[in-house]
Order: structure tokens, then sequence, then C-alpha cells
């Protein structure tokens, strides 16, 4: 385990305190400092891929207003195709919403915002780069030489690829690859750190040792955080505040919106073993489709923690 | 639900993953007692001196083949001469100092007309690959053109620009630019768009996402071009040649034709050969060179 200096501990609840905790323990955070990230009702609608004759396309997001404070960890949960990569993707401007706006700190996103950092759902490193050079490609701007130098060192040490520093991107496994974007995504130092699955292709010890960094991460420099994830119970771990993307039950229209939202109890690092958090896992489950006797469907199989006797 | 099948070893044993299996075909090769060694032998057929000897077995046996069939009397000597008189030939020629000449201003053609064709082309197909509306706007004229056949371009050329060195130039440069241009566009286009967008998700832009980004992820294409373009302009060359020329590997070939002195006709295809091959051997180790670096 991490050593950590767990500021928030004496908090009760962390979410409604995490910006202002984490802000009073980042002396060392230079750059930006932690935004706000409002979803005011946003909605996006695929064009067809052929203009001629093609009926149109049902909305993938709809209605989706949502308020991310600073500093907070926001896991976004949905099943395989419900549009958490597109919601990503349009708090950091990489996509636009259909309706609706996003706004960062107050003002709306247009294009692609330098506020946000994004670590994909794929790696996506240069491959003529090697590792360093890849992770040196998310600085700031305007970084001075050494600075840079020293920050990129320092964060392959921290995602431990200190000896493959020096490695291109295809002599390196696909574990390791997402590590190194996570790095890229974290040396630009942002104030919105968007993160789209970014230990899915991780063993589950080298997962385990990711989210500890990430918290570690977090406590020492306090972004905003919008983490998608499949995974219920990293969300639980990691998050402030859980939304889970899907259909309402009672609702034929199509497009996914946000149908729970959960404040997930208890400071950081929380005891993945808790019984209060196994409730919660429960009714995220079921909220995935997945009944809450489910070993059977394999999730609970990978669970650290019991499912709660329904 | 995972979608890439994770591989990664944990942080304590790292060393001991990638990068230290060598190429199968190294194993294949090596005898099993190499497998001790610390570097893995690489592939007799990869060794340098080897594949150059190896490159050499088919021209020798094709010289002694001609070399029996002249002596055999197979042929006449005004069909084929044998490989003393051709020799001999360009011995004779060389002391006239013809022989470096030509050889001099067809390599001098072949390169500046190269080196403007690859550049425009480069140009050309930047913008067109870049930009939607330099693809509408340029994209079908220059298929039009590069439909044209080379032969049909002469008579305009010699029309306007005389039998001077630029009327040859510019058809080499026109042979030579749209190779490159066609890579050079068509791999533009094809660049992959995740990495693209990572880059501009960085903050890139424009001249900074080009150098960044693009250029790299085209590179071994551009120099696959190139290399198909410096063929293309000695293709060329001698279509100048042929028709209007002085000096040159071409004109040796139409004078010696002319002359009816076929061992001067052999020489210039041999030295064009050889030329042709040098020239794209050089490109080729620049090609290496760009795929290590970049591929
Ligand atoms: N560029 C696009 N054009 C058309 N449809 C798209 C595009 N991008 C995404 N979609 C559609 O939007 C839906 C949501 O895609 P998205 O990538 O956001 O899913 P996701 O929740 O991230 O899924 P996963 O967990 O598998 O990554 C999909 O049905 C997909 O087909
Ligand atoms: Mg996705």
């Amino acid at each position: 385990m991490p050593h950590r200096a767990a500021p928030h501990e004496a908090f009760a609840d962390p979410a409604s305190v995490r910006g202002a905790a984490s802000r009073s323990t980042a002396t060392t955070t230079t750059g930006n400092s932690a935004c706000t990230v409002e979803f005011e009702a946003i909605g996006r609608t695929f064009a067809p891929a052929t203009t001629r004759g093609a009926t149109a396309l049902p909305p993938v997001l709809r209605d989706i207003s949502l308020t991310v404070r600073p500093g907070e960890v926001l896991a976004i949960l949905g099943t395989s195709g419900c549009g958490k990569s597109t919601l990503l993707r349009i708090a950091g401007g990489l996509d636009s919403p259909t309706i609706g706006q996003v706004r960062i700190d107050g003002s709306p996103v247009a294009g692609i915002d330098p506020r946000c950092a994004v670590g994909f759902q794929e790696p996506r490193l240069l491959p003529w780069r090697n590792v360093t050079e890849n992770v040196a490609l998310g600085l700031p701007r305007g970084t001075p030489r050494a600075a840079g130098r020293a920050r990129v060192a320092e964060l392959i040490e921290l995602v431990g690829l200190a000896a493959f520093a020096g490695h291109r991107p295809q002599a390196i496994s696909g574990g390791m690859a997402q590590r190194a974007s996570l790095a890229r995504a974290l040396a630009r130092n942002p104030g919105v750190l968007l993160l789209d699955e970014p230990f899915g292709a991780l063993d589950a010890l080298t997962r385990l040792k990711m989210q500890d960094l990430l918290l570690d991460v977090h406590a020492q420099a306090p972004t905003t955080v919008l983490l998608v994830t499949h995974d219920v119970d990293e969300a639980l771990q990691l998050a402030d505040r859980i939304i889970l993307l899907g259909r309402p039950d009672n609702d034929t229209r199509a497009g996914a919106t946000i149908v729970q939202e959960l404040t997930v109890p208890g400071a950081r690092p929380r005891d993945r073993g808790s019984a209060e958090l196994a409730e919660l896992r429960g009714r995220l489950l079921a909220g995935l489709g997945i009944d809450r006797h489910g070993e059977a469907r394999g999730l609970a199989a990978t669970s650290t923690i019991p499912a709660f006797p329904y | 639900m995972t979608e890439t099948v994770p591989r990664t070893l944990p942080r304590t044993l790292p060393r001991t993953s990638a990068r230290t299996v060598p190429d199968a075909t190294a194993f294949a090769a090596s005898a099993p007692a190499a497998r001790t060694a610390r570097a893995p032998r690489r592939p007799l057929a990869s060794r340098g001196w080897i594949a150059l000897g190896g490159g050499a077995v088919l021209p020798v046996l094709i010289l002694a083949a001609w070399q029996l069939t002249t002596a055999l009397g197979v042929f006449t000597m005004a069909q084929l001469p044998s490989p003393a008189m051709v020799w001999q030939a360009g011995v004779d020629l060389f002391a006239s100092g013809l022989l470096g000449q030509y050889a001099a201003i067809s390599t001098q053609r072949v390169l500046i007309g190269f080196a403007v064709g690859a550049a425009l082309g480069i140009a050309l197909g930047a913008l067109v690959g870049l930009s939607r509306a330099a693809d509408v706007l340029f994209a079908p004229t220059l298929g039009a053109i590069r439909a044209v056949p080379s032969l049909a371009w002469v008579p305009l050329l010699i029309l306007w620009l005389k039998i001077g060195e630029e009327s040859k130039l510019t058809l080499i440069a026109i042979g030579a630019f749209f190779p490159v241009y066609t890579t050079v566009s068509a791999a533009l286009r094809h660049v992959d768009r995740q990495l693209v967008e990572a880059g501009r998700a960085f903050g890139l832009r424009r001249a900074r996402l080009f150098t960044a980004v693009q250029l790299p992820a085209v590179i071994p294409a551009v120099v696959s071009g190139l290399r198909l373009a410096l063929a293309q302009a000695w293709l060329f060359l001698v279509a100048a040649e042929l028709i209007a020329s002085s000096m040159g590997l071409g004109f040796l070939l139409i004078d010696s034709q002319n002359n009816g002195r076929i061992d001067r006709i052999l020489l210039a295809i041999i030295l064009l050969a050889i030329l042709g091959k040098l020239t794209d051997a050089a490109v080729g180790l620049f090609e290496r060179w760009a795929n290590r670096k970049w591929a």
C-alpha cells in the first residue's frame, strides 16, 4: 500500500468537502487548479454514415445534466456501448453535443479544451516515439525543458515503467502502454482529468496498484477527475460520486441518461470489503442489469467483497 | 467486458517480459548450440556480404551464358557481340571522354528532375492529403494529367522549351512527381485518426501537429514513393534523350542504333542498369534508416 498522508480522514463526507480538503494539501501543485464541469441538458445524436436514403439514428445520449465539483472524482458507469466514451469526449471538447452545452469553470467548451487532459480508452501512443517522448507529449506547452524532463521521469517512475522508458510502444505490453498513456495525461497537470477505462487492460494486481496511484496523484494535485469504468468495485474505491448511464426501466425513449447517481460514503482509501459499499455495489450491479445474486454472470467473481446477502 | 487481453506483469518482475524475444527466424536459422549465446544469431540471408554475393550470382551466370553463346557462335556478331567486344566499346568510348560525359549528364538530369518533381510531389501531396478543399480542387485535374502517357508530352515540351535541358528536366520532373504526389496524399489521408486526435487533444495544431504526428506517420510511405519516383525518373530520362538530345545514355542508344553499333547499345543498357541500381540502392539505404527511425 502506498504511503499517504490521508488528510481527508477527518471529514465525514468527503464528497462535500473534497475540493477544499484537497486544495489545502496541494502545496506542490503548479499550473491548472481543479475546475468545475457542468453538463447542461446534453444530448448527442450521431449523423448516419451515408447521407442518402438513411434514416436518422436514435440519440446516444439525452438529458444529461450534472455538475462536477472542483477536485471531485466522478465515476461514470454503464453497459458497453451506452455512450460513456461519448460523454467523456464531449466534456473534453473532442466531440460536441447535439443539444445542450458543457461549461468548465463557467465558460462553455468549444473545441478541444486546454484545461482537460484525456486518457483515451486505447493507449494511442505515437509508435515512433519511445515511452519518455510519448509521455513528454502531455507536458503543457511552455514547460521549461529541465522541469519537463524531471516531471516525465517522475511520472514514468510512478506508473512503474522506469525500466522501459526508452522502449517504443510496440515493444511494451498493452497494459504498459495504457500506463504510459495515463502518465501522458497526468503530465498535462490538467484542471480536469478525463480517463476512459484507464485500467481496463491491466491485470488485477496492477490495476489495484494503479488505482492507489491515481488516488495518490489526486491527493497531491486536486484535479477534477471524470473516470469512465465498467468496474463497479473500481468506481466504489476511487469515486466521490458515481453516475450510472442507461435507459430508465419505464422509459421507451432511445438514448442513455443518468439513471442512478450516488455519493460514495467514507474517506479514501476505502475498505474494499465494507458492508456499506457492498450494498451500493448491489444497487449498481442491479442498475447495470445484473441481478443481485450475480455470481453466475462472472462479475461478482472478480470482486474482493462478498455479494450482499439479499 | 475488458476488450484488451491483459498481459502485463506486475511491477515486481518487469524486465523479463517484452523485447527479449528475438525474431522467430533467428531461431530457425541458428544451430541449437547458438541459443546459449547472448546475442541471437542473425539469419544467414540477412548478412551484408552474403546478401551482396547472393545478388551477384545471377549476373555472373548471365555473363557466363552470354560468353558461351557468343563463343559457340549461336548468334552472329551483328545480333549479339561478345562481352569482350562490349567491354572494348566501353573502354574506347571512355578513352574519348564521351562515356563519362554521357553518364554524368544523364545522372545529372535524373537527379535534378527527380529533386524538382519529388519536391513538388511532396508539397502538392501534402496539400491534397491534408486539406479537403485542395483535394476537391486539385485531385481530379492531377489525376487526369497523370493519365497522360509520358511520350505524349515530348512534342509539346520540345515546341515550348526547345531541345535544351529544360524540356528534358521538365519531362523527368513530371515522371518523378506522380509517384511521390500519389503516395504522400494517400498516406496523409490514411494517417490513424485516433493518433491525430490524440495529438490534437494534447494541444498540437497545424504545423506542430503536422511535424509531430502526420509527417512521421507517413515517412515510410513517402520514402517508398521517392524510390518509385527515382525509377520513374530514369524511365522518363531515356524517353527524353531518345527523342531529343545530343548527349547522354539515351542519345548513345539512338545514335548507336543509327550507326548499327549493337555493342554500344548493350553498353548503354548495362550502364543504365548499373546507374539505376546504384541510385536506387542509395535511396534504399535511406529508406532502411527512415523505417528504423519512424516505423
Ligand atoms: N463517431 C461515431 N459515429 C457514429 N456513432 C458513434 C460514433 N461514436 C460512437 N457512436 C455510437 O455511440 C454509442 C456509444 O458509443 P461509446 O463509445 O460512447 O460507448 P461506450 O459506453 O464508451 O462503450 P464501451 O464501454 O464499449 O467503450 C455506440 O452505439 C456507438 O455506435
Ligand atoms: Mg468507451
